[in-house]
C-alpha cells in the first residue's frame, strides 16, 4: 500500500498536495496538464524532492525521510535507464546488487528476468545495439527483479512508437500483474489510463486528487479533466 | 571521507597559490625597490605579450577560416597536430625554431645563398616569434570551434540569399568572431605574461628580459629575496588583472567539436578564394611542421651517442611526470567531486582552481623558495617541488576536462543510481569511472607532458647533479653542444609525446564512451 499522508510539496512559487492512499497491486494512472506538477509527485514519492509537509506511507512504513535508495520503491525514467557503458546482464544485475556481486544463483534470476520480457540470451549486449523498444525491456527486466512493492514510472515509453507502446503497457501489465506491486505511471496521453485500465489519479490546480475508478472517470469527466481532454 | 579529500585537495590548493603569494608579499617590504631595469622587464613583458597575443589571433583567424572551408588529404592530421604544441616541452620548440630561424639554420642558409642579409631570431622578435609558435595553433583551433559553432542552416539560408563571401563576413562570421576572439586574445596575452623558458633561451639582457626572468635572476644569481619578492608581487598583479579580465570577458572552452569536418558553404568556389586559403594553409603548416621536423632529422643521428648524464636525467624527468600526473589525478578527482556535491562552497573552490591558471610558476617558487629556505636547503627536494607546482599549475586544464565529464554523468544517472541504492565507492567504481576514466586519462596525460617539458620551477631549484632534462638540454644548448642537444631533444620531445600518448589512450581504451 501507498499512502500520502496530508503531502505538500512547495517549490518556489508552486505547491502540490496530496491526501489518498492506493491499495497494494493497484496500477494507477496520473494525468494532468503540463506542469501539473505529475513529476514533481513521482520526485517526492521517491525521495527526490522533499515534501515540506505530511508523510509518505509505503509498505506500512513511514518514508518520509527515507533516502531514494532506501525507500521500497523502484523508478522507470523516459529515457536514461541503462547505463551505456555495462551490458545488458549487468545493468539488470544492479538491481539485485549495487555493487555488482551476485551469486551464480542470482544471475540465474538476472537470467530469467530477461527472458520474461523477451530479451533472452542478450546478457552480454550493450544497449547501444538494442531498438527502444528493447531497452525499455531490459529496464522493465531489472524493476521485475528488484520486484519492490511500488513502481513508479515517468512518462516511460514516450519515446516510441503508438504500436511499441501499446505492446509495452501491455507487457506491463502482464508481468507486473502477476506480481502485488503497486504501479503509478505519469502520461499524457488518456489511452495510457484507460489501457491500464484501473484506476486514475487526476492532477488539477495544485491538489493531486484521490484515485477513482478509470472508467468511471472518463465516462464522466469533471470540468478539469474535460478542459485537459480538449 | 570524499570530502574531507576534497577539502583537503582545496586546502593545499589555496597554501600553495594564496599561501605562497602572502609570504611573497610579507617579504616584499623593506628596502628593495624597483629600479630602472626592472621596469624595463615589465614593459618588456606586457609588449611582447601584446604583440605575440595580437599577432598569433591575427593570423590564425584566416587560417581557422581555410580549415573550416576547405576539405582537403591530411585535414584531419592537421588539426590534430595543432594541439601539439600545447604539450610540446617549451626547450624542444625553442631548438626547432633555431634550426630553422637561427644563425645557421636553413632559412638563414636559403638567404645566404641569394646574398640577403641574415636575419637574428635573439631578443624581441625571437621571443614573439616563439610565442606565436605555441598560440598560434591553440588560437586557430578555438576560432575553428566558433566556426563550427555557426549554425548549418545559417550558411544554406545565407546561399539561398545570395550572399558573397564579403557578405558572409559581415553577416555571419565577423558577429561569431566578435564573440570568440576578445576570450582567446586574453588567453593567449596570459599565456605569454608567465614566459619564462622563451625569455630564458631567447631573450635575455637589459633589452628582452621578462619579469619571471628577472624574478629567476634575483633568486638565483643575485640571491636578493627581497627584490624576487617584489618582483614576484609586480607579477602576481599583472596576472591578475589579465585573469580577471579574461574571467569577465569570457572563458574559451577546450572542447572537441565540429572540428571533425569542414562547414558546407557555396561562398568559397572562387579561385581566388582557394589560392588564398592554399596559400595560408601551406604556410601555417610549413610554420608549425618544419621546426619539429628539423628536430627529429638533428637529432636522430645523435640518440644513440648521448652521454649518460642525459639518460639519468631523463629517468628523473619521467618519474618527476608521473609523480606530476598522480598528483593531479589524487588532488582533481576530490576537489571536482566537492565542487560539484557542495552546493554552498563548490563555486568558490571552482573559481580559485582556476585562479591557478593566473599563477605563475615562478610565483609559486619564489614563495615556496621563501617558505622552506629556513629549514631545508630548496634544492635537495626540488625534484617533488617541481611534481608538486606543475600538479597545481595543470589543475585548471584537468579540472576543465574531468568536470564536466563527471557532471554529464551525473547528470544522466545520478537519479537511477541513487534510486537503486549504488552510492559511495560503488557508485564511483560502477558508474562514474568507466565514463569519466577517458577525461582523467587526458588530465594526467597532459599534467605527464607538462611537467616533463617543465624548464621554471625546476631551473630556480635544481642542483647541477639532479638537473631534469630539459635543464641538461638547456645546458647542452648553452654550451653549444649542438649534436648533443638536438639528440636530447628528440628524446625529451618523445618521451613528453609518448607519455600523454599512453595516459591519453590508456583512458579511452576499451572506454564506455
Amino acid at each position: 500500500m501507498l499512502q500520502l499522508d496530508n503531502v505538500v510539496i512547495r517549490q518556489q512559487d508552486f505547491s502540490l498536495r496530496a491526501n489518498w492512499s492506493v491499495n497494494a497491486g493497484r496500477k494507477v494512472a496520473i494525468i494532468g496538464p503540463s506542469g501539473g506538477g505529475k513529476s514533481t509527485l513521482l520526485a517526492a514519492i521517491a525521495g527526490f524532492v522533499a515534501v515540506s509537509d505530511g508523510r509518505i506511507i509505503a509498505d506500512s512504513r513511514d518514508i518520509t525521510a527515507l533516502p531514494p535508495g532506501a525507500r521500497p520503491i523502484s523508478l522507470l525514467f523516459q529515457d536514461h535507464n541503462l547505463f551505456a557503458h555495462l551490458s545488458l546482464g549487468d545493468n539488470v544485475a544492479l538491481g539485485l546488487s549495487p555493487r555488482l556481486k551476485l551469486s551464480p544463483d542470482q544471475w540465474r534470476k538476472v537470467s530469467e528476468s530477461l527472458a520474461t520480457v523477451g530479451l533472452e540470451g542478450m546478457e552480454a549486449r550493450k544497449p547501444a545495439t538494442l531498438s527502444g523498444g528493447q531497452q525499455s525491456r531490459a529496464a522493465l527486466a531489472r524493476i521485475l527483479l528488484m520486484s519492490r512493492p511500488v513502481v513508479l514510472m515517468d512518462e516511460p515509453f514516450s519515446a516510441l512508437g503508438p504500436a511499441m507502446k501499446a505492446e509495452m503497457l501491455d507487457l506491463v501489465m502482464k508481468t507486473l500483474g502477476q506480481t502485488k506491486a503497486t504501479l503509478l505511471m505519469v502520461t499524457h496521453d488518456p489511452n495510457d489510463a484507460i489501457r491500464l485500465g484501473d484506476q486514475t489519479i487526476l492532477l488539477d490546480d495544485g491538489v493531486a486528487n484521490a484515485p477513482v475508478d478509470t472508467q468511471t472517470l472518463f465516462a464522466d469527466p469533471p470540468a478539469a479533466l474535460k478542459a485537459y481532454l480538449g | 571521507m570524499l570530502r574531507v579529500a576534497g577539502f583537503t585537495a582545496a586546502g593545499l590548493l589555496a597554501l600553495l597559490t594564496l599561501g605562497t603569494l602572502v609570504v611573497v608579499a610579507l617579504h616584499a617590504g623593506g628596502t628593495a625597490r624597483l629600479i630602472v631595469s626592472d621596469w624595463a622587464a615589465i614593459r618588456f613583458t606586457l609588449t611582447q605579450a601584446v604583440v605575440s597575443a595580437v599577432l598569433s589571433v591575427g593570423i590564425a583567424i584566416p587560417m581557422a577560416r581555410a580549415l573550416s572551408r576547405r576539405q582537403f588529404v591530411g585535414r584531419g592530421l592537421l588539426i590534430t597536430l595543432l594541439g601539439a604544441p600545447f604539450i610540446l616541452p617549451v626547450i624542444v620548440a625553442v631548438l626547432g625554431l633555431l634550426a630553422v630561424f637561427g644563425r645557421t639554420g636553413i632559412l638563414n642558409q636559403f638567404l645566404g645563398f641569394w646574398g640577403a642579409a641574415p636575419i637574428s631570431i635573439y631578443g624581441f622578435s625571437g621571443v614573439v616569434l616563439a610565442h606565436v609558435f605555441f598560440n598560434l595553433p591553440l588560437a586557430t583551433r578555438l576560432i575553428l570551434q566558433g566556426w563550427g559553432r555557426v549554425p548549418a542552416e545559417r550558411f544554406r539560408l545565407a546561399a539561398q540569399l545570395g550572399m558573397g563571401s564579403s557578405a558572409i563576413f559581415r553577416h555571419l562570421e565577423w558577429p561569431m568572431l566578435r564573440t570568440v576572439v576578445p576570450g582567446i586574445l586574453v588567453t593567449v596575452f596570459l599565456l605569454c605574461l608567465t614566459s619564462f623558458a622563451v625569455a630564458l633561451t631567447l631573450g635575455g639582457g637589459p633589452k628582452a628580459t621578462t619579469v619571471e626572468l628577472a624574478i629567476y635572476q634575483a633568486l638565483r644569481f643575485d640571491f636578493d629575496l627581497p627584490k624576487a619578492a617584489l618582483l614576484a608581487m609586480a607579477q602576481f598583479g599583472l596576472c591578475a588583472i589579465a585573469a580577471f579580465v579574461a574571467w569577465s570577458v569570457a572563458r574559451p572552452e577546450v572542447r572537441d567539436i565540429a572540428l571533425d569536418r569542414p562547414v558546407d558553404r557555396w561562398d568559397s568556389a572562387a579561385l581566388s578564394a582557394r589560392l588564398g586559403d592554399f596559400l595560408v594553409l601551406s604556410l601555417g603548416a610549413a610554420f608549425l611542421i618544419l621546426p619539429l621536423a628539423m628536430i627529429s632529422l638533428n637529432g636522430l643521428p645523435h640518440l644513440l651517442d648521448l652521454p649518460q648524464s642525459v639518460f639519468s636525467a631523463a629517468i628523473r624527468s619521467v618519474i618527476v611526470a608521473l609523480s606530476a600526473a598522480g598528483l593531479t589525478v589524487f588532488l582533481g578527482l576530490p576537489l571536482a567531486f566537492t565542487i560539484i556535491r557542495s552546493r554552498r562552497v563548490g563555486g568558490l573552490i571552482e573559481a580559485s582552481a582556476y585562479l591557478a591558471l593566473a599563477a605563475s610558476p615562478m610565483v609559486m617558487g619564489t614563495g615556496l623558495f621563501l617558505l622552506l629556505f629556513a629549514w631545508i636547503n630548496p634544492a635537495e627536494i626540488a625534484l617533488p617541488l617541481t611534481a608538486l607546482v606543475n600538479a597545481t599549475l595543470s589543475l585548471p586544464f584537468c579540472l576543465r576536462a574531468i568536470l564536466p565529464a563527471i557532471r554529464t554523468v551525473e547528470g544522466r544517472y545520478g537519479r537511477l543510481a541513487q534510486s537503486m541504492g549504488v552510492t559511495g565507492f560503488g557508485y564511483f567504481r560502477l558508474i562514474l569511472w568507466p565514463n569519466i576514466r577517458p577525461a582523467v586519462g587526458f588530465s594526467a596525460g597532459l599534467t605527464a607532458a607538462l611537467s616533463m617539458g617543465d624548464l621554471g620551477v625546476v631551473a630556480l631549484f635544481a642542483d647541477p647533479d639532479q638537473a631534469t632534462l630539459p635543464l641538461v638540454l638547456y645546458r647542452l644548448m648553452s654550451a653549444y653542444k649542438i649534436g648533443a642537444a638536438s639528440g636530447a631533444g628528440l628524446l625529451l620531445l618523445g618521451l613528453s609525446l609518448g607519455l600523454f600518448w599512453i595516459f591519453d589512450r590508456g583512458g579511452r581504451l576499451n572506454a564506455a564512451t
